[in-house]
Formats: structure tokens, C-alpha cells, sequence
């Protein structure tokens, strides 16, 4: 985020689009706005019942992640080596075993039930 | 002295950085080693809610108890200030000190009412026998929600001293950083209300 390329002719393909512009952030909340609406229209009209529904808010919900990602978060701008974006991709493999892993082994621990 | 800097500073030119520029970006990376660690606070919470999600014991469930359009109303509250915090960084990179501040003040205002609406949801829950004492599910429920709240709480009282820094020394590399460092985290607050939104209360009340 904090990068500055003004002088730097090197950087210039990542420069230009750094930091992202207001159309890229009006697209962002846009597409945020829409993410929002449509498990609330869909689910809660139960338009789409059972585990499509289920279905329907985990996809609006990382969808919703991904945007806030690369439009907010400007992820793709980051300059190589990216950083960034491994510690990220660490850290969700972490969070995905933790979630995972926690009600699977609670879903079939007979010894609770 | 002066020789030492000088020559760092033609070095790093080559290179096409200056070295306070490397220092910052390091900076900025550390507070994405953060914001995981964060991460992984919250996956925890949310394995935690979603294995005793069920686990009322008796009590009131989340279909009894959640009051969608207050819940609606904080998640395009929060959303809008996701953006407007995006608008103050574009602010900042024009070098538009008032536009910067100005959105600040936009974004901590929009935070201050979703606290707002979250805490009266909570006394109103608490009020009506829904105490974290009452089930496994509630203890999770406040555990999670109010992790995130106390997050974004402190994220105002950031936002607030930032304000005033920024108001003070002006937008310099270090307070360029540091924006866009709560910029980040913010961002980060909006995803984690996302996954809050849908996992605890759409999926609660469907």
C-alpha cells in the first residue's frame, strides 16, 4: 500500500494502476452492494431453501472476500516477491484446517453425543 | 556521518528505492503478518460458534433472537464505511490533507453507528434472558460478535489519533503508511462481518 513509484520508470507497469482509482473502488462497493443483496433477497425470500441456500451465502461471502481483497486491499498491486500474498495464503490454510477440521472432528466424535 | 548517508542513498538509487521506502513497505508487511494472525483469531472463534452453534440448552435459539433488519443495517453500514475508508486513501494519494480527513471522519462516524446498533442489539438480547451465561451457543455467539466489535472499536480510537497526527505533521511517508495500514485493517473488519453476516445470522434465521 505505502509504496510510492513516482521516479521510478522500473516499476512502471505496477505503478500505474497502484493504489487503485475511484472507478476501481466504485466498482468495488458496487459489486459489494450486489454480494450483499442477493443472499438477502434469495435466502431470506426462501427463494432458495436447504443446503442451496447454504450454497448461495458461503459463494456471495468469499466472493464478497475476494473483492474486498483486490479492489479494496489492492492484493494483485503488490510489488514481487508478493509477500503479501503468501502470508495470506498461509494464513488461510491455517483458518480453512482450524474451521474444518474443528466440526469434522466434533461431527464424529462419538464420545460428545 | 553525513559521507555514510550520502552513499547509502546513492546505492539504494541505483536499486531504483530510497531506503526509507523499503522500511515503510517492510512496515506494511508486517501489519499483513497481523491482520493473519488476526485471521486466525477469528477462524478459531468461528469453529468454535459453528460446533456449538446448535448447543442452546434449552435456551433461546438464533431464530428467536436475531433481529434481521438491524443486522442488515449494520452490514451496509459497515460496507459503505469499507468504502469510504477506500476514498480517504485515494484522498491521500492526490495529497488532499481535507479529503483525507474529511473521509476519516465519514468512516469513524459510520463505525460509530454500527457499535452503536451492535451494542443496543446485545443489551436488547441480554434484556430479553439471552445472557453469555445462558448457553454454549450464546457464550460463542457474544465470544465471536463481540470480538469483532471490540476490533472495531478499537479500530475508531486508531482512526481518531490518526486524525489528528495526520492534522498535525501533514501526509508524510510515515502517515501514508499508517493510513493505509488502517485502511487495511478496516477492509479486513468489513470481511470478517461478512463471514459473521452470513454464517451467524443468515444461516441462523434461514
Amino acid at each position: 500500500m505505502a509504496q510510492h513509484h513516482d521516479t521510478h520508470a522500473s516499476h512502471g507497469a505496477d505503478a500505474h494502476e497502484s493504489h487503485g482509482s475511484l472507478k476501481s473502488y466504485v466498482l468495488g462497493f458496487v459489486l459489494s452492494l450486489i454480494l450483499t443483496a442477493i443472499p438477502l433477497i434469495l435466502v431470506l425470500n426462501d427463494i432458495v431453501t436447504g443446503s442451496a441456500a447454504d450454497v448461495v451465502l458461503l459463494v456471495t461471502a468469499v466472493l464478497q472476500f475476494v473483492v474486498q481483497l483486490f479492489f479494496f486491499m489492492h492484493l494483485k498491486e503488490e510489488k514481487k516477491p508478493r509477500y503479501n500474498l503468501m502470508t495470506l495464503l498461509l494464513g488461510l490454510v491455517i483458518v480453512v484446517t482450524i474451521v474444518a477440521g474443528s466440526i469434522w472432528i466434533m461431527k464424529y466424535n462419538m464420545v460428545a453425543h | 556521518m553525513a559521507n555514510v548517508a550520502a552513499n547509502h542513498s546513492s546505492h539504494d538509487h541505483d536499486h531504483g528505492h530510497d531506503g526509507h521506502h523499503d522500511l515503510e513497505a517492510l512496515r506494511t508487511m508486517g501489519f499483513w503478518i497481523f491482520i493473519i494472525t488476526d485471521c486466525i483469531i477469528f477462524g478459531t472463534l468461528f469453529a468454535t460458534y459453528a460446533v456449538l452453534m446448535n448447543s442452546t440448552a434449552g435456551g433461546p435459539t438464533g431464530a428467536e433472537l436475531f433481529e434481521m433488519p438491524g443486522v442488515i443495517a449494520e452490514t451496509f453500514i459497515l460496507l459503505t464505511s469499507s468504502f469510504t475508508s477506500g476514498l480517504a486513501v485515494l484522498s491521500m494519494n492526490r495529497g488532499d490533507k481535507k479529503g483525507l480527513i474529511g473521509w476519516l471522519i465519514v468512516t469513524a462516524l459510520l463505525g460509530a453507528s454500527f457499535i452503536t446498533l451492535e451494542v443496543t442489539e446485545f443489551l436488547k438480547m441480554i434484556d430479553e434472558g439471552a445472557k453469555i451465561s445462558t448457553s454454549a451457543f450464546l457464550s460463542a455467539f457474544y465470544t465471536l460478535v463481540g470480538t469483532h466489535g471490540i476490533h472495531v472499536s478499537i479500530g475508531l480510537i486508531w482512526m481518531i489519533a490518526l486524525m489528528l497526527q495526520v492534522a498535525k505533521r501533514g501526509i508524510t511517508p510515515v502517515t501514508k503508511r499508517k493510513i493505509g495500514n488502517i485502511s487495511l485493517y478496516w477492509h479486513f473488519l468489513d470481511v470478517v462481518w461478512i463471514f459473521v453476516f452470513t454464517i451467524v445470522y443468515m444461516m441462523g434465521v434461514r
